[in-house]
């Protein structure tokens, strides 16, 4: 048992919660409060058995470890291949970091279908892992597909008065962009047969055809807009705000925390490797659109009378900043824009949680209902402040690392991008700090908030370990950088390989026909 | 003058007798059973079942001909009978308790069923277009008695009638077309025909009438677009259990054929079959998809949600290659499990008082009060919709692989946005069962269970699953049937 576990860790913690979850399936619903500390016991079971992930990863290399492959459909040259390299070893971590105290935090907050609720949660565990880990691409798109299902569900069933709406739009959203995906994932499989006469959709493989930059366009579109959906860019960000604010608090975490960076994951791992010519050339387009996205999502933000609604536009706003350090395409961008994924989950996951947390006491989320609440839950409104400051980069705290890394990268590439950037920086402290003040200070005028009660242990509990990495990250954020550079150097480094070499075969080949024989080896 | 004794091979057709067999004995039984042991029938049936597949397994890889070549049983064959093997065998489970619940019965369902899988085995097994017609037609007899048992009721014998005037109607096409063929080409067999076109081509005009009015009267049966009219109000009429069984059974048989025809010559790859079959495919799942979103019963929503899966696998018809031919059977299979699975669950919930829930609405809320049937119902939504990790999933996965690999993009990508259509109809039955209050506040209140459904909805959801998440030993089971179709 412990020698499987040692040798298959990314399949134990991948499998691990959907495992416990069928297990839940046998237990009787009236057991709501077993329930909840098995759920909790697993998850954290999970996130201690990744633990060993992090510990034991290899900085100095960019290879893909603890990898595990074996067939799965052999006539297809489908394998089941996990690994993980220092892009997705933050992915991994934040998300089994994450899931214990999304569990923790629906604690009273559910009532109904408890059963139910954390059945679904464990499946989205398992389909969030999936999709992080897995390094063949059909495996990839199982599970990027399947984990639409538990979320669909969590937002339908547990969500706010227009939930149906807003399920049925997320759903549909990214399996349209999905499955056009899956058109250019089978279309590359048989590029990688013409040239190698080998099938197989492994990543690995697929990565080593070079392809023309013709076909090349076409194909990270297609990838571009399933990433693009789910990140979400400006103008395919509607879907958002409708899932975010109907979604419960639980749902809203994870959607924030964990969902959204699978865009651009996505990004990272399969546009920018697969398509290096293309993808250079869409730099200035996606630059636009992101920062289209940061000033907008900060602008809508600051007009939102909802505390939740603003939190969901801020993220489109911080998204757009992830966006512009990843196609800043050079080190400090990359590393920017990993590390501000990781900081975007926790900043934003925390305030989604202190925002249900105040939505559980007064059932509002009007930001003209509070007022003065420091007064009377001054540790409510400490809390608040740290994640507010985090979010807004405040030196110290994690998103100013990230932030600062992004628009470095920025302004090494283009300096009219990082000046644009900028200002949406200010605008995020503006509309942050403004909500602070309007919720936090003032006259504490409303009768409903004079009998509130500050928060108890159980929600002090679910908010420390956020903050203590909040401050982890912006007071050492080397820790976290060392492990994710040498990856990020080599996916510059192989790129800018690849991109000469199909540039150098192009200039080659004065016709179609020629080219088309001189790519297949 | 000598007498030519011809060559007579039963073994051939023994499957396919042991299920006629079996449906006499059924018959025989009905008739002097008491009213109250008539599950015995049903259990006489999955026996005979049991022994046919048997049978089929004796078969793999024998290439048997028997009756002067006019039948035979390649592996494809014998896949395609596995599967209506397995489609019956689902619709006897099924029908157990509706049976006894929404009819007078006696043993005659149990035995037209058999009888009309027969007609679907012998159907696949015809070399000789006679033989094709011949199955075609007891099959095609059986159903639409089967469509019309509900004799009480005015649906069910008004889509009897239906059934049956359009039935004949297509069969009239076919004979025509046949009879067309054989002015042409002085012959009846697949291979007589197949060597007049590789020596012809498509010069003839009565010849390529001939075809024409033969593709129509198989679009008939398979439902293709434009001629679908008769599969919401047949589906809509018939016993659950009866429409689970056609929407597998009919379509299947007519693909079997199709796929002897036209898929396993080259020289039906010309530029115009390909342009006529590609508009036929791209017109059924779009129609059938825009037209189910609007349904509200839900026996009407699978109806125009089959004639839209009947497209897709046009799409892997298309792509006439072994891949394609193989996915073709995977996808069959795993249609069998999941729109046999999503008729049981409408057929388990039957009938409150005297109103079949058959609105969408109705089925609100029933996800907490009927866990394991909405359970099963959600797997076979999804799976329909073609999300993994489900069996529907990896057969679209599988046929549009074959058909992007024979160039097919743009079919494909509209097969693929077909199914994001498709996904909001199905999803909506899914939002009923576990997002909506029931109106008035009360779930239906179910009439009786049967061991019978709820073991057919469980084969049906695990297969699903398995099919979903380990479909490589099924797929090398259709791939050593694809690559060769001997027998022509």
């Amino acid at each position: 048992m412990i020698e499987f576990i040692q040798n298959h860790i990314l399949t134990t913690i991948t499998f691990l919660p959907i495992f416990g979850a069928i297990i839940l399936l046998f237990v009787s619903r009236e057991k709501e409060e077993f329930i909840r500390y098995y759920t909790l016991v697993l998850t954290t079971l999970v996130f201690l058995v990744s633990l060993p992930i992090l510990l034991g990863f290899q900085s100095g290399t960019s290879a893909f470890q603890f990898q595990e492959k074996v067939n799965w459909i052999p006539s297809l040259g489908i394998h089941y291949h996990l690994g993980v390299d220092g892009i997705s070893l933050l992915m991994v971590m934040l998300t089994t970091f994450l899931m214990p105290i999304v569990i923790l935090s629906s604690w009273t907050y559910i009532q109904k279908r408890v059963k139910e609720y954390m059945i679904v949660f464990l499946m989205l565990e398992t389909g969030m892992l999936g999709v992080f880990l897995s390094l063949d691409l059909v495996l990839f798109y199982v599970f990027w597909e399947g984990m639409l299902i538990p979320m669909y569900f969590i937002i339908g069933v547990w969500g706010g008065p227009r939930r149906i709406y807003a399920a049925l739009k997320f759903f549909l959203y990214t399996m349209f962009g999905g499955v056009l995906m899956l058109v250019a994932i089978i279309t590359l499989y048989f590029i990688h047969y013409h040239a190698t006469g080998v099938y197989s959709f492994d990543l690995l493989d697929i990565q080593s055809v070079l392809l023309p930059v013709r076909s090349q366009f076409w194909l990270f579109l297609a990838f571009a807009l399933a990433f693009a959906i789910k990140v979400p860019m400006f103008p395919f960000h509607t879907w958002l705000p409708d899932a975010h604010v109907e979604a419960p608090t639980g749902g809203s975490v994870i959607l924030a925390g964990v969902l959204l960076k699978m865009g651009t994951y996505g990004f990272l791992r399969f546009c920018l490797t697969l398509f290096p010519n293309v993808s250079t050339e869409f730099v200035a387009f996606i630059s636009i659109l992101a920062i289209i996205g940061i000033i907008y999502g900060a602008l809508v933000s600051m007009v939102q009378p909802d505390l939740k609604k603003l939190v969901a536009y801020s993220s489109v706003s911080h998204l757009g900043y992830v966006m512009l350090g990843i196609f800043a395409l050079n080190i400090k961008g990359l590393q920017g824009g990993l590390i501000q994924m990781v900081n975007h989950g926790l900043s934003t996951g925390a305030l989604f949680l202190v925002v249900g947390m105040i939505y559980e006491r007064r059932h509002t989320r009007l930001i003209a209902d509070f007022g003065g609440l420091a007064k009377q839950i001054p540790i409510f409104a400490t809390f608040f402040m740290i994640v507010t400051l985090s979010s807004i980069g405040l030196p110290g705290l994690n998103g100013f690392v990230g932030e600062f890394l992004i628009l470095l990268g920025a302004f090494e590439a283009h300096k009219i991008f990082a000046i644009f950037a900028a200002t949406g920086i200010i605008l995020g402290a503006v509309y942050m700090l403004w909500t602070y003040h309007r919720v936090n200070f003032g006259p504490l005028n409303k009768d409903e908030n004079k009998n509130l009660k500050d928060l108890n242990l159980r929600e002090i509990v679910v908010l420390v370990p956020i903050v203590l990495v909040i401050f982890w990250i912006g007071l050492y954020p080397n820790y976290f950088l060392k492990k994710t550079e040498k990856s990020v150097v080599d996916l510059l480094k192989n790129r800018q390989a690849k991109q000469e070499q199909v540039l150098s075969l192009e200039k080659q080949a004065s016709s179609r026909f020629v080219l088309k024989n001189t790519f297949v080896k | 003058m000598d007498l030519i004794i011809p060559q007579i091979n039963f073994a051939a057709i023994a499957p396919a007798l042991t299920v006629v067999i079996t449906a006499s004995v059924i018959l025989f039984l009905g008739l002097f059973l008491p009213k109250i042991q008539r599950e015995i029938l049903a259990i006489v049936g999955i026996v005979g079942l049991i022994v046919t597949l048997k049978e089929l397994g004796g078969m793999w890889g024998r290439h048997i001909t028997g009756f002067n070549g006019m039948v035979g049983n390649d592996n494809i064959t014998l896949a395609f009978q596995l599967i209506f093997i397995i489609a019956a065998f689902l619709a006897i489970l099924l029908a157990l308790n509706h049976v006894e619940d929404t009819y007078v019965s006696y043993g005659d369902f149990y035995a037209l069923l058999l009888f009309g899988l027969s007609g679907m085995m012998v159907m696949v097994q015809g070399l000789n277009l006679l033989v094709v017609f011949l199955g075609l037609e007891l099959f095609s007899i059986s159903l639409y008695i089967l469509t019309g048992f509900r004799k009480m009721r005015a649906d069910s014998i008004e889509a009897a009638l239906k059934y049956f005037l359009l039935g004949a109607f297509s069969t009239g096409f076919l004979l025509y077309g046949i009879a067309l063929i054989y002015g042409a080409t002085g012959s009846f067999t697949f291979e007589g025909i197949l060597n007049y076109v590789n020596s012809h081509g498509f010069t003839n005009v009565m010849f390529v009438a001939g075809i024409i009015l033969f593709m129509i009267g198989l679009s008939f049966k398979a439902a293709f677009v434009p001629f679908h009219q008769w599969t919401p109000d047949v589906y809509q009429g018939a016993p659950t259990p009866v429409t689970a069984f056609m929407s597998v059974g009919a379509k299947a048989a007519a693909f079997a054929v199709l796929i002897r025809l036209f898929v396993s010559v080259a020289a039906f790859s010309t530029q115009e079959w390909t342009t006529a079959i590609w508009v036929l495919a791209f017109l059924t799942m779009t129609v059938g998809n825009v037209v189910a979103l609007v349904q509200r019963n839900i026996k009407r929503m699978l109806a125009y949600s089959s004639i839209a899966h009947a497209g897709y696998i046009l799409v892997a018809v298309l792509a006439g290659n072994e891949m394609g031919r193989s996915a073709i059977l995977f996808y069959l299979l795993a249609y069998t499990f999941m729109n046999l699975g999503a008729f049981g669950v409408v057929s388990y919930l039957g009938i409150s008082g005297k109103v079949e829930n058959l609105k969408i609405e109705s089925y609100r809320g029933i996800g907490y009060k009927y866990p394991f049937a909405a359970l099963a119902m959600a797997v076979f939504m999804f799976s329909l919709a073609g999300v993994p990790p489900t069996a529907g999933f990896v057969g679209k996965f599988y046929m549009f692989s074959a058909a992007l690999k024979a160039g097919f993009v743009w079919l494909v990508i509209l097969s693929v946005l077909n199914s994001v259509m498709s996904a909001y109809y199905y999803l909506r039955v899914v939002v009923a069962m576990y997002m909506q209050e029931p109106e008035g506040g009360k779930v239906f209140e179910m009439p009786t269970t049967s061991w019978g459904v709820g073991l057919a909805l469980l084969i049906a959801m695990l297969g699903v699953l398995y099919m979903g998440i380990f479909p490589s030993s099924m797929m090398a089971l259709f791939q050593k049937t694809a690559v060769l179709i001997s027998l022509l």
